[in-house]
């Protein structure tokens, strides 16, 4: 480590956790909570293992817990609140990691973590592992309002209006354990982003809120409702332009109300909000909601100012440095090292802070399972965390990790660093920057698999320089059609169905999860594994040869047409 | 519901501790090997096993008991389903991710 790096290392406050991370820091009141749950917890599970519960009495315990029984063991989800996490929250996974699994964790689309291999009876050890660093597993499942993401860049993008960590904390309070919002129809999810680009699909959610500025500098939200994926998938649609800061959480109290209300209870299939909204109709809905909103002691549930700033006093801010808003040492060294230069191009993003930047670890080496991190790996990014971005790190809901705050300077050791350990590669956005799901590997639910699909695609286009050519263009699997995988929304979208007892793949092309968010159109048949990726080796090659100046693949696609692409791929059918 | 069908079975489910997968052998007791699972051909002989699966089940020994189809070959039962035979032998996926 340099003198000056050695200088900026956090000393870790009384509890442990890096003083400068930009998470909500527990008070003693949160810790007492928690450990509470973790023993009502254990005693559940010392009732199951006793026989005192059965599987259906104790099934709902486990799951208002985070613990599911997957195909080979259970998987213990664990919240990462709007996706970020603090170094010794890191190396604490690290240490389930290898106490209680085989090694590893895994990232998932809901910047959380699933361990894959969990035993019901260490279930309570790992809780109070997660208890000590302020983490838990509620809100990861069962029909209540799920754990809040947001965009990974919050607080720091150069394109950001309004910072939305400080309002998704406000949604997890509020949202906690709500008696009135624990067994809604089906489970709900609320993203929040606060800047132009959406980075937290929030066209897909059940609420997808957009902070923002009125004219007078005002903070309010443009309100989403009803985007979702699974069967039937969905694009939220606008319900508020500007909803006051003071009346949030009114305003979705109402919104979860009429849901609550009206939400179908008798079919599992039509029971999230986006079919509500889709068969009442936004305008339906949205007078639904108003007239609920009308009848509400709002009064009651106004967002104070002095709640939020409460809130915010309790997000440790970041001792930057005055630095130049360009480093000399980051431009000599993209200039000496074209691997670096490159990396830089893909996964350094603009900070709002000069002599600052953004870098992206994508989790999705050559031939890599998408989102995995082994034991090691932890604890070698939590110390990166603490040497270049004040002991904190950020989960994106594409299955890759962040460092929101690193040095201009600091950018070459880091890249150098995070190639040691596998994780140095220039692709985040690209074509190998892939999101699948677990899939039939582990997951109960699933009719295919994802994840080999998703190593022989990264193996086939690992070509750096090819990658780098083709541009922008993400894919995303999932090994079912309840979309974990996100597929409908990927730029080539992959989705495992079972064909007569086979694996095999149907492709869409065209969805996004961007800001004008848009549901990918079906290729035509199922393909097995080995002509999926010979399609989308077509797919690429069709947009490579027709592709104008400067367009993306989804550009060259809007112009074109979905023919071309589809010719191709079945030419040999 | 499930399809029935005419092949030969091996009846399967969650341990409760651990949710490893276990298959149940001609003695009654759970095996995590799925060679050592006792094959029914007969449709009443696999209704017996279902049924002593599911009252280990009810002595919360294991987990949601079910019948799985499967080809007899010289190494044991295979089952026939993807779904069941990445089951029986694990990820299909090197589990462990590896520095490059």
């Amino acid at each position: 480590m340099s003198p000056s790096a050695a200088a900026r290392q956090i000393d870790p406050p009384a509890n442990g956790l890096p003083s400068h991370a930009g998470i909500y820091h527990y008070d003693q009141v949160d810790r007492d909570f928690l450990k509470e749950r973790v023993e009502q917890f254990r005693r559940q599970v010392a009732r199951r293992l006793a026989g005192e519960l059965t599987e259906d009495e104790f099934k709902p315990l486990r799951l208002m817990n985070g613990l599911y029984l997957q195909l080979h063991a259970y998987m213990l989800r664990i919240a990462v609140p709007y996706g970020i996490l603090t170094s010794r929250q890191v190396r604490q996974f690290g240490r389930i990691a290898r106490q209680y699994d085989k090694g590893f964790g895994h990232f998932t689309t809901r910047q959380n973590l699933q361990f894959n291999w969990i035993k019901l009876v260490d279930v309570p050890a790992i809780l109070d592992l997660l208890a000590e660093v302020d983490m838990h597993a509620i809100q990861t499942s069962g029909n209540c309002i799920r754990n809040v993401t947001s965009d990974q860049f919050a607080g720091v993008a150069s394109d950001e209006v309004v910072d939305p960590r400080h309002y998704a904390e406000v949604l997890r309070q509020w949202s906690t354990l709500h008696p009135e919002f624990s067994f809604l129809p089906r489970k709900f999810k609320i993203a929040i982003t606060g800047s132009s680009a959406d980075r937290a699909a929030i066209c897909i959610h059940d609420v997808g809120l957009i902070a923002k500025r009125d004219a007078e500098g005002a903070v309010g939200f443009e309100v989403y409702v009803g985007g979702g994926l699974g069967r039937t998938p969905f694009i939220a649609k606008k319900l508020r332009d500007f909803l006051p800061e003071d009346e949030l959480i009114a305003y979705l109290e109402a919104v979860l109300r009429v849901y609550n209300a009206y939400g179908r209870r008798d079919n599992i299939y039509k029971a999230r909000i986006k079919i509500l909204v889709h068969e009442l109709g936004i305008d339906a809905f949205r007078d639904e909601v108003e007239a609920e909103f009308a009848r509400m002691p709002v009064a009651q549930y106004r967002l104070e100012p002095a709640i939020l700033d409460g809130i915010r006093a309790r997000f440790a801010g970041q001792p930057y440095e005055a630095l130049e808003p360009i480093s000399g040492v980051l431009a000599r060294a993209r200039l000496e090292d074209q691997a670096f230069n490159r990396w830089v191009r893909t996964n350094v993003a603009a900070h709002r802070q000069p002599g600052y930047a953004i870098a992206t670890i994508t989790l999705k080496p050559a031939g890599g399972i998408p989102g995995d991190v082994s034991a090691d790996q932890m604890d070698a990014i939590a110390d990166l965390a603490d040497r270049y971005s004040f002991g904190e790190i950020r989960v994106t809901h594409e299955q890759n990790l962040v460092l929101a705050h690193v040095r201009q300077d600091d950018l070459p050791a880091l890249w150098t660093a995070l190639a040691d350990i596998g994780f140095g590669e220039a692709n985040s956005g690209l074509i190998t920057d892939i999101i699948a799901c677990p899939g039939l590997d582990y997951c109960a639910l699933a009719n295919a698999r994802s994840i080999p699909l998703a190593q022989r695609i990264s193996e086939r286009f690992a070509d750096l320089d090819r990658q780098h050519d083709i541009g922008e263009l993400k894919i995303k699997i999932s090994g079912c059609i309840n979309a974990c995988g996100h597929h409908h929304v990927g730029h080539i979208g992959i989705l495992g169905v079972d064909k007569k007892g086979v694996e095999a793949y149907q492709l869409t092309l065209g969805g996004s999860a961007a800001e004008v968010g848009a549901i990918g159109d079906i290729l035509g048949p199922a393909l097995s594994a080995d002509e999926t990726l010979d399609a989308i080796d077509a797919v690429v090659g069709i947009y490579l040869d027709r592709r104008q100046d400067g367009e993306r693949f989804l550009d060259t696609l809007a112009r074109i047409g979905h023919t071309p692409f589809k010719d191709k791929v079945y030419a040999a059918h | 519901m499930a399809r029935v069908t005419d092949a030969p079975k091996v009846v399967t489910a969650n341990r409760l501790q651990d949710g490893a997968v276990v298959w149940l052998t001609a003695a009654g007791t759970w095996s995590t090997r799925v060679a050592d699972a006792q094959v029914q051909t007969e449709a009443p002989e696999a209704e017996t096993a279902l049924g002593i699966a599911r009252a280990s089940a009810a002595r919360q020994e294991v987990v949601e008991p079910y019948a799985v189809d499967v080809a007899v070959e010289a190494t044991g039962p295979r089952p026939l389903k993807t779904r069941e035979w990445i089951r029986a032998a694990g990820p299909s996926i090197d589990a462990i991710p590896t520095a490059a």
